[in-house]
């Protein structure tokens, strides 16, 4: 152990001389566009998911206008988006391209890459204590990777066939047959193209963050010091490299089974559209359901654990308290991470799947709800007796907590296969998946975004319109989503653009307009968290304390304006876990500060 | 852009513009306060607001349920034996999730408002407590353990073996339709192959009716005609199935994956091309006696596509007639077998409820499949 720490602090010095107390001059190219620097890395992946969570956002507003009125034209969409809406109508193939890309971009782009790009980098070395990641090479690289496929996803907007329309699950046959459905013409080869640039920037990305955690820890920083935000991040890690590249070999599969003849997903079809039989014979449509689901649940998890980190440190952080039971939080981390690989089959239920085999991903299922209890009643008891500061970070934090009961919950009825027949594909998965993994995931964004804010740019953000953006989203988060569990207990089918020739489910018309206005002036709030996110980059309240929120992590000892290097001098030796708040009377004792001959154990 | 565009944009843009004011002004308003007494002040708001929402959302939850419930299945009991057993396990699911939720949710919001910053009290450091969290890994585990078991037991009876005296309907999904096929008078469901589907001569499934020889990636086939297909029933109406009696459905696709979602039964399996799926169930009221259950006239039993399909998706409806067994017998009686010997001359019966102009194309006359060409090479 020693000799490790003895390493690192060589590397810090070789380090030293380049980056820190003396800046070497770089190009404008160099320092922020091709910039090797961790933090603006971090703001890269920042920026570019927040032009995406827009872009997601907007399409959403979009689908619902046709869910909230689905008899009615708006002349004005054809005017802004030409043939996707003919006569001011959205057509059913536009109607599925935009459902597909709004849950692509929201759960890869955004809130994987978005978040997770953008926590990982920024605070992995800061709260390490390191100067920049394992290789910032890669780093760049992972962005830059990010960027292409996101530009690869963006193109296919434009083609003539339109973009991928099958669902952002893109199961074969649909997937695979450009005679099944015209998305699923070039609009799907650039779909893969796109989401294999993006399995390689997450690779990039995890390896480099598994390897800082791992080896760049400063002197005294011990595993079981870490913050909870870098447990999190590097579970988080660990889950995207063991599962993308699962993902990645089922895509090169579908695209052998498009362009290359092979029947690795195709078996038995005929296309009527061209009354033809193919030839494909003996393949298995379910196969690249479990591909897919083997990352598509970790891929849940990678979305909230960073999200559970980020909460866990802003709770304890306001609450002027040490998080409760730390070690119990870090293993409940790690057995999600564990459970995460071996629940993939719950989304398939219902596609024949074998009833015993059904019944052992019940139980496993069902099990990542002990640590998810866990979880929850350990925040309770942060929040308990403390003395909260309700900073715009801590409120997005309580409203995470809040989310996270409410959409988990949920899962144990979808994870319980018997009632899973009744509400498989219906808004009941609808309202779960939303509430569990896209509004509370997006909260611990928006929490980690106003906490981390002043270290990122030297200002605040301005806290009124944080509060509205905060207590307009939470409430709106319940509106839109609450109701929805009802549509499901209906048994209304997800991803139908119009319900009225249903006698079963033509009931909750009044109930689609209202949740199509509160998604709308959502979307509007988020547009004010924007302009204030921006705004505050050039024009926030500085920061004028190296340390505004008396925090103990290391990120708080750099200077306001940290350069490339992160510390100048040497990197802060670390004396104690990150959560000694309130302790022997003090407000808080930095993790820098040497155990006292006097001071109390926990 | 119409003008009501631009003035609603318009709206918008000065709603934001006074907002951003507001909020530019209360930040100037702040640092003239001193930072200390704006911050306590927001601060009280905001755990005022805290326990506001708290008591709000409950009340809105009540209110939800009262207006919407009404609007789901479970007023109503369910038309199927299985549904039964699941609208069961969902009351005991609510029961346990719902006293979670409110003891949860209340504990949140009510801390957050009672132990906002005060400047006389000074945060509990409290660390950890080991016997707490056993107790909160147990308790979940234990309760768990419960849904899992009810869950299962369940799960076992609805996905067990079908009674032998169950009939048997295959339904068949294809873009955006549904195709069921009734084994007719000698109880056998005829052999089909998909190559042989020819919707021109209304083969629909592909049933092998004639001796043929084709060519196939799998080399050369020949293929016997299969007379315990010739009295098969094969049509796009609607599934007429006998109350009380238990129902085997064979699932299959002929295209992409589809899902056979019955609602009021409680029921749903996806349809597979290449693997056949199967469910049973039991119906439990005929369609007459549902129209009086739910007191809706109009009541059908309808299949919902669950699975997307493609572009016609939301288009994709079937429908299931539950009738008793002498209603049964009538209809059975009136229906003929698809198979007639000279097929050619037989009209197609183009029932296709979504892109009905697929069909056009069917008479293209005798398309050879491009894979047979290719296979060919």
């Amino acid at each position: 152990m020693s000799h490790g720490h003895a390493e690192v602090i060589t590397t810090h010095e070789v380090h030293h001389d380049e980056h820190g107390a003396h800046h070497h001059h770089q190009s404008f190219i160099t320092k922020y566009v091709f910039s090797q620097d961790h933090k603006i890395i971090a703001k890269q992946f920042l920026i570019t998911g927040m032009i995406w969570a827009i872009i997601g956002g907007l399409m959403s507003v979009l689908f619902r206008l046709q869910l909230g009125y689905p008899d009615q034209t708006f002349p004005w969409l054809e005017d802004i988006l030409g043939n996707w809406a003919k006569g001011g109508k959205i057509t059913p193939e536009n109607y599925y391209a935009l459902v597909t890309m709004h849950g692509t971009i929201l759960v890869f782009f955004v809130l994987t890459g978005g978040l997770s790009g953008t926590f990982a980098n920024f605070l992995i070395p800061l709260q390490c204590g390191a100067r920049d990641m394992a290789s910032p090479m890669m780093n760049m690289l992972s962005y830059w990777f990010f960027f292409g496929g996101s530009i690869v996803m963006l193109s296919s907007l434009f083609i003539q066939t339109g973009p991928f329309s099958g669902g952002w699950t893109a199961y074969p046959p649909l997937s695979a047959l450009g005679d099944a459905s015209p998305g699923s013409k070039t609009g799907m080869d650039l779909w893969i193209t796109a989401m294999a640039m993006f399995v390689v920037s997450s690779l990039l990305g995890g390896l480099n963050y598994v390897s800082t955690v791992l080896n760049l820890r400063t002197k005294g920083m011990s595993m079981t010091r870490l913050p909870l935000t870098i447990w999190a991040l590097f579970f988080t890690a660990v889950l995207g490299i063991l599962s993308f590249p699962v993902l990645l070999s089922g895509f090169i599969l579908l695209l052998f089974d498009r362009h290359g003849g092979t029947s690795f997903y195709l078996s038995d079809i005929y296309i009527a559209a061209t009354n033809q039989a193919l030839p494909n014979e003996g393949g298995s449509a379910i196969l690249f359901q479990h591909l897919f689901w083997f990352l598509g649940h970790p891929e849940v998890y990678i979305i909230l654990l960073p999200a559970m980190g980020m909460a866990s440190e802003i709770l304890s952080v306001n609450s002027r308290k040490p998080i409760f039971g730390y070690m119990a939080m870090v293993g409940s981390l790690f057995a999600i991470t564990i459970l995460a690989f071996l629940v993939w089959a719950h989304h398939m239920f219902v596609t024949g799947l074998n009833p015993f085999l059904g019944s052992v991903f019940v139980l496993l299922t069902l099990l990542i709800a002990v640590p998810s209890a866990i979880k929850v009643f350990n925040w309770l008891t942060t929040i308990w007796k403390a003395n909260i500061k309700f900073t715009p970070g801590m409120l997005f934090a309580l409203g995470f907590v809040s989310l996270f009961i409410s959409g988990g919950l949920t899962g144990i009825f979808l994870g319980n296969s018997t009632l899973d027949i009744h509400l498989h594909d219906t808004y009941f998965v609808i309202a779960h998946f939303h509430i569990v993994m896209g509004v509370s995931a997006f909260f611990g964004m928006f929490a980690g975004i106003y906490h981390w804010f002043p270290k990122m740019y030297g200002r605040y953000m301005n806290n009124t319109l944080a509060y509205i953006h905060f207590w307009v989203t939470l409430i709106g988060a319940y509106l839109i989503f609450w109701p929805m569990h009802y549509e499901g207990l209906a048994g209304m089918p997800r991803r139908y653009l119009d319900y009225s020739n249903w006698s079963s489910f033509n009931m909750f018309g009044d109930l689609n307009k209202f949740i199509s206005t509160v998604a709308m002036i959502v979307f509007a709030i988020q547009l004010l968290f924007v302009f204030n996110f921006f705004y505050s980059i050039w024009k926030g309240r500085k920061v004028t304390t190296l340390n505004p929120w008396g925090a103990t992590t290391l990120e708080w000892t750099t200077p306001i304006h940290p350069g490339h290097g992160n510390w100048e001098g040497e990197i802060p030796e670390v004396h104690r876990w990150a959560y000694d708040y309130s302790k022997d009377g003090r407000d808080f004792i930095p993790q820098t500060e040497p155990i006292g001959p006097n001071e109390s154990k926990h | 852009m119409t003008t009501t565009g631009l003035f609603l944009l318009a709206i918008l843009a000065l709603g934001f513009l006074i907002t951003f004011q507001i909020a530019k002004a209360s930040e100037y308003v702040s640092v003239l306060k001193g930072e200390k007494k704006s911050f306590e002040q927001n601060n009280k708001i905001n755990g005022f607001l805290m326990v506001v929402f708290l008591v709000l959302g409950l009340i809105g939850v009540w209110y939800c349920n009262k207006a919407l419930y009404p609007k789901t299945l479970m007023p109503h009991p369910s038309a199927s034996d299985h549904g039964e057993n699941i609208d069961t396990m969902l009351k005991i699911t609510l029961l346990i999730t719902g006293i979670v939720f409110l003891l949860t949710q209340i504990l949140l919001f009510w801390f957050a408002y009672k132990y906002q910053y005060s400047e006389k009290r000074r945060a509990f450091y409290y660390p950890h407590n080991n016997k707490l969290e056993v107790l909160w890994t147990t308790v979940p585990a234990i309760t768990l353990c419960l849904l899992v078991g009810f869950g299962l037991y369940y799960w076992f009876k609805i996905t067990g073996e079908a009674p032998s005296n169950a009939m048997q309907v295959e339904i068949t999904g294809r873009q955006f339709g549904w195709i069921y096929r009734y084994p007719g008078k000698d109880n056998t469901f005829g052999k089909k192959y998909f190559r042989m589907i020819d919707e021109a001569e209304g083969n629909l499934l592909g049933m092998l009716w004639k001796d043929s020889t084709m060519d196939t990636p799998n080399g050369v086939q020949s293929l016997k005609a299969d007379a315990t297909g010739y009295d098969d029933i094969i049509q796009t109406t609607a599934m007429y199935l006998v109350v009380d009696k238990p129902v085997k459905l064979i699932i299959n696709s002929r295209d992409v994956i589809h899902d056979v979602g019955l609602p009021h039964f409680r029921m749903k399996m996806d349809a597979v091309p290449g693997t056949p799926t199967t469910m049973w169930f039991t119906p439990k009221y005929t369609t007459k006696k549902m129209k009086e259950i739910t007191g809706n006239p109009n009541f059908e039993y309808e299949i919902a596509c669950d699975q997307m399909c493609g572009n016609g998706h939301y288009s994709m409806k079937g429908l299931i007639k539950v009738v008793d067994e002498q209603e049964y017998k009538f209809w059975l009686a009136s229906q003929k077998p698809a198979y007639t010997p000279a097929v050619t001359a037989a009209p197609a019966p183009a029932a296709q409820p979504a892109h009905a102009d697929t069909t056009a194309k069917d008479h293209a006359g005798a398309i050879v499949p491009k894979g047979v060409l290719a296979a060919k090479r």
